[in-house]
C-alpha cells in the first residue's frame, strides 16, 4: 500500500516535473532501500545521507527514493521506473540489488547507477562499501576491557562474508587484550526483528555474557542490557537515548559526505564509476561517543581508532584461522578479495560457521 | 536456579502476544469468520500503543489505545465482510498490508525515541518470594491478562448461553438466522472483539516487549497466531499450550545456540514451527473431535434473506 503511494507521489511529481519547467536546472539523485526508512538502522542512516544531500547542493538537486524494495524482480522494476523517471543517478543501497542493477544500467548507459557492498561494476556503474570490521575491532577492545565475565554476546544476522568479517575483526581485537576472551555466537536469521533480537540477548546475559555485540538493526538487544543494567553496542545509528548506561558506543554508518561528492560529481559532469571502499579515515565508518566506560578504556579506543584512521589494517598478520592454519602470515595484510568473500573464523572463536 | 526462573520468564514474555492474538482470532473463526488481517490489526494496535504511551507518557493510556486502535481497525474489515459481504480472504489480507503501510506512516515520527515501558507487578513480601516469586506475582501486567483472557473466553464459549449462540453461528450460519439469531451483530461483536485483542497483542510489542516503535515490529507474530488457532482445533487451552510451546523452543534454540551447540542456526530457528505444529496435530488426531470443533461456515460470506 505504501509502494503504492509512493509509487503515486512520484509518478504525479514527475508529471508535474515535465510540464513546469524543463529549464529547471536540476539534478535528479535517485535511491533504493532495501527496508524501510524507519527501521533506524541501515536504511535510515542511508536516507539520512539523502538528506545530507539535499541540505548541502539545496537547489542544485532534486531526490526522490523507494523504501522497501524487495530484492529480486522488484528492484529490477523499482531501478527501471526511476532511470525512466529521469532520475541521473541511481544508488542501490543492499548488496542483492546487484544484478537487476547490472541489468538496468545497462539498458541506460546515460544514467549513472552506484551499488553498495556489491562487486559487479560497468561503464556507467560503480561500486561503494565500507570498512565496517575497523569499527569492530575497536569493539572488540573495548568489550575485552570492560568484560568482568570475559565472555561477549554476538547476535549475528545471515552467515554473509560482511558478518563475518565483523565477528573476527571482534574477535581479534578482543583477544588483543585479553587472549582467553570468548564470545557466544547466537544467530536469529534475521536482519530485524526486535522481539527475536531481545529474547537473544536475555539468552546470552544468562548464560554468562555481560556485554552484548549485534550484526542485527534493532535497538532492542541494548534495551536489554540497560534493563539489567549491564553493556552493549550501538548498530548504524547512535542509540544511546534507548540505553543511556547501557551503550558503550555504537558503530555508525555515515554516508552523507560520499553522497554528496558523487552528486556533486554528477552536477560537475566529472563522475566516473567507481569503486571504493571506505573505512573510519573517510569518516564513512564513525564511534559514536564513547560513553559509560573509565578514562583509560576511552584513551585506549581513541587511540586505536586513530591507528586505523591513520591507515593501519587491524586484520594484519600474523592471524591463524580458526582450525589451526595459518592465514596471514607476519606483517601480511588481508587483502580485499579475501575479506569480500570471507568464508571462515579466525583462531578463538567458539562457533561453527553455518555453511 | 536464577537462570531457570530468567528463561521461564523470558519464555512467558515471547509467548504473550502470540496468545492474545491468538485467542481473539479464535473468537471470531468460533463466530464463522476467518480474519486474515491479525498481522494488520498487531501492528497498528503496536504503533497507537507506543504513540500515546509517548505522547502522554502513561504506558496505560498506551495500552487502552492500543486496544482501541486493534477493535476500530477491526471495524473497517467487519464492515467489508458482514455488510458489504465481500471475500474474507482478500479483504483480511488487505487489512494486513493497509496495516503495515498505514502504522509506517503514522510512526515516522516515533522512529528512534525511546518509549514508555510498562512496570512489571510488584507486591511487596509475595513478589519476593523466591523462585516463585517471580513468576506468579513479578510479571507484566498483560500476562495476566492474558491468563484470564483464555479463561474467559473458555467459559463464555462454553458455559454460557451467548457463546453457545455464538458457536451455533459459527456452524450454520442459515439455520442460526432461521431461528431468528441476528447473525451479523453477533459476528461484529466477535470481529471487534478479536481487533482488540490484537491490538493489546501490538501493545504488548511496543509497551512491554521492546519498548520502541519501529516499522515491521510485529515481524510475523499476527500469522504465527493465526496458524495457532487452525492448530490448536480452535480449543483455547490448547492455543495457550501451543503459544507456550512456540514460546520455549523458541527460547530453547537461542540458548542452545549460546550454550555453543553444534547444530545448524537455520534448523535451529526453524524448530519452534515445527515442534508446534507437530506437538498440536498429535493432541488434535481425533479427527471426529477435530471436525465437530472446526467451525463449519468458517469463512462463507453470509448475505441474509429477508
Amino acid at each position: 500500500m505504501k509502494k503504492l503511494l509512493i509509487a503515486l507521489m512520484t509518478t504525479t511529481a514527475a508529471l508535474s516535473m515535465a510540464a513546469s519547467a524543463q529549464a529547471a536546472d536540476k539534478l535528479k539523485a535517485c535511491w533504493v532501500y532495501v527496508g524501510p526508512i524507519g527501521d533506524f538502522g541501515y536504511s535510515y542512516q542511508h536516507d539520512q545521507g539523502r538528506l545530507e544531500v539535499e541540505k548541502a547542493l539545496g537547489d542544485k538537486v532534486e531526490t526522490a527514493y523507494l523504501e522497501n524494495v524487495s530484492e529480486g524482480p522488484d528492484a529490477e522494476r523499482a531501478f527501471e521506473r526511476l532511470a525512466r523517471e529521469n532520475c541521473k543517478i541511481i544508488f542501490g543501497t543492499s548488496f542483492g540489488f546487484m544484478d537487476a542493477e547490472v541489468k538496468v544500467a545497462k539498458k541506460f548507459p546515460k544514467v549513472m547507477f552506484e551499488h553498495a557492498t556489491g562487486f559487479k561494476t560497468g561503464d556507467n556503474l560503480g561500486v561503494y562499501n565500507a570498512r565496517f570490521y575497523e569499527g569492530r575491532y575497536v569493539l572488540g577492545q573495548i568489550a575485552a576491557k570492560e568484560s568482568k565475565s570475559g565472555v561477549a554476546g554476538y547476535i549475528v544476522s545471515f552467515p554473509i562474508p560482511e558478518v563475518v568479517m565483523g565477528i573476527n575483526s571482534f574477535m581479534l581485537g578482543a583477544q588483543s587484550i585479553n587472549p582467553n576472551f570468548k564470545a557466544k555466537i547466537v544467530w536469529v536469521n534475521s536482519w530485524f526483528d526486535p522481539g527475536k533480537e531481545a529474547d537473544a540477548a536475555k539468552a546470552l546475559f544468562d548464560q554468562g555474557a555481560d556485554i552484548i555485540v549485534q550484526h542485527t538493526d534493532s535497538t532492542a538487544a541494548l534495551q536489554v542490557a540497560e534493563e539489567r543494567k549491564l553493556h552493549g553496542f550501538g548498530q548504524s545509528s547512535d542509540m544511546i537515548k534507548f540505553a543511556p548506561k547501557a551503550q558503550l558506543t555504537s558503530l555508525t554508518d555515515e554516508w552523507g559526505p560520499y553522497y554528496i561528492s558523487r552528486v556533486q560529481a554528477a552536477i560537475d559532469g566529472t563522475w566516473k564509476p567507481d569503486n571504493v571502499w571506505l573505512g573510519i579515515k573517510d569518516g564513512a565508518v564513525k564511534m559514536a561517543p564513547y560513553t559509560n566506560m573509565p578514562d583509560d578504556v576511552k584513551a585506549m579506543a581513541e587511540a586505536t581508532e586513530k591507528k586505523i584512521a591513520g591507515g593501519w589494517n587491524p586484520l594484519t598478520g600474523p592471524i591463524a584461522k580458526q582450525d589451526g592454519p595459518a592465514w596471514l602470515k607476519d606483517g601480511e595484510v588481508a587483502d580485499d578479495g579475501t575479506l569480500l568473500g570471507m568464508n571462515f573464523y579466525v583462531k578463538g572463536v567458539d562457533d561453527k560457521l553455518p555453511q | 536456579m536464577d537462570i531457570t526462573v530468567n528463561i521461564l520468564l523470558t519464555i512467558a514474555t515471547a509467548a504473550t502476544p502470540l496468545l492474545i492474538a491468538a485467542i481473539g482470532e479464535l473468537v471470531v473463526e468460533r463466530s464463522g469468520v476467518l480474519n486474515l488481517g491479525v498481522e494488520g490489526m498487531m501492528i497498528m494496535g503496536a504503533v497507537a500503543g507506543f504513540g500515546a504511551g509517548y505522547l502522554t507518557g502513561s504506558p496505560w493510556i498506551g495500552l487502552l489505545a492500543a486496544i482501541a486502535m486493534g477493535a476500530l481497525f477491526s471495524l473497517l474489515f467487519a464492515v467489508m465482510t458482514l455488510s458489504l459481504a465481500t471475500n474474507q480472504v482478500a479483504t483480511g489480507l488487505s487489512l494486513t498490508l493497509l496495516g503495515l503501510g498505514l502504522s509506517g506512516m503514522m510512526g515516522t515520527s516515533f522512529v528512534g525515541q525511546p518509549g514508555e515501558r510498562l512496570p512489571n507487578l510488584y507486591i511487596p513480601v509475595l513478589t519476593d518470594i523466591p523462585v516463585v516469586g517471580k513468576l506468579l506475582f513479578g510479571q507484566d501486567p498483560i500476562f495476566y491478562i492474558s491468563i484470564a483472557l483464555t479463561a474467559a473466553v473458555t467459559w463464555f464459549l462454553f458455559r454460557t448461553r451467548t457463546g453457545l449462540t455464538l458457536r451455533s453461528i459459527g456452524d450454520s450460519h442459515t439455520s442460526a438466522h432461521a431461528l431468528g439469531i441476528k447473525v451479523i451483530r453477533y459476528r461484529y461483536l466477535a470481529v471487534i472483539f478479536g481487533g482488540a485483542c490484537a491490538g493489546l497483542a501490538g501493545g504488548h510489542l511496543s509497551l512491554v516487549y521492546t519498548p520502541q516503535w519501529v516499522e515491521n515490529m510485529s515481524a510475523g507474530r499476527g500469522w504465527i497466531a493465526l496458524a495457532l488457532v487452525v492448530f490448536a482445533s480452535w480449543r483455547p487451552w490448547r492455543v495457550l499450550a501451543g503459544a507456550y510451546i512456540f514460546g520455549a523452543v523458541w527460547i530453547g534454540q537461542l540458548h542452545a545456540q549460546a550454550f555453543g551447540i553444534p547444530v545448524p542456526s537455520q534448523m535451529l530457528s526453524s524448530l519452534p514451527y515445527l515442534a508446534t505444529v507437530v506437538v498440536l496435530v498429535l493432541i488434535s488426531r481425533n479427527k471426529r473431535l477435530t471436525m465437530m470443533n472446526t467451525p463449519a461456515s468458517l469463512g462463507q460470506p453470509f448475505v441474509p434473506d429477508r
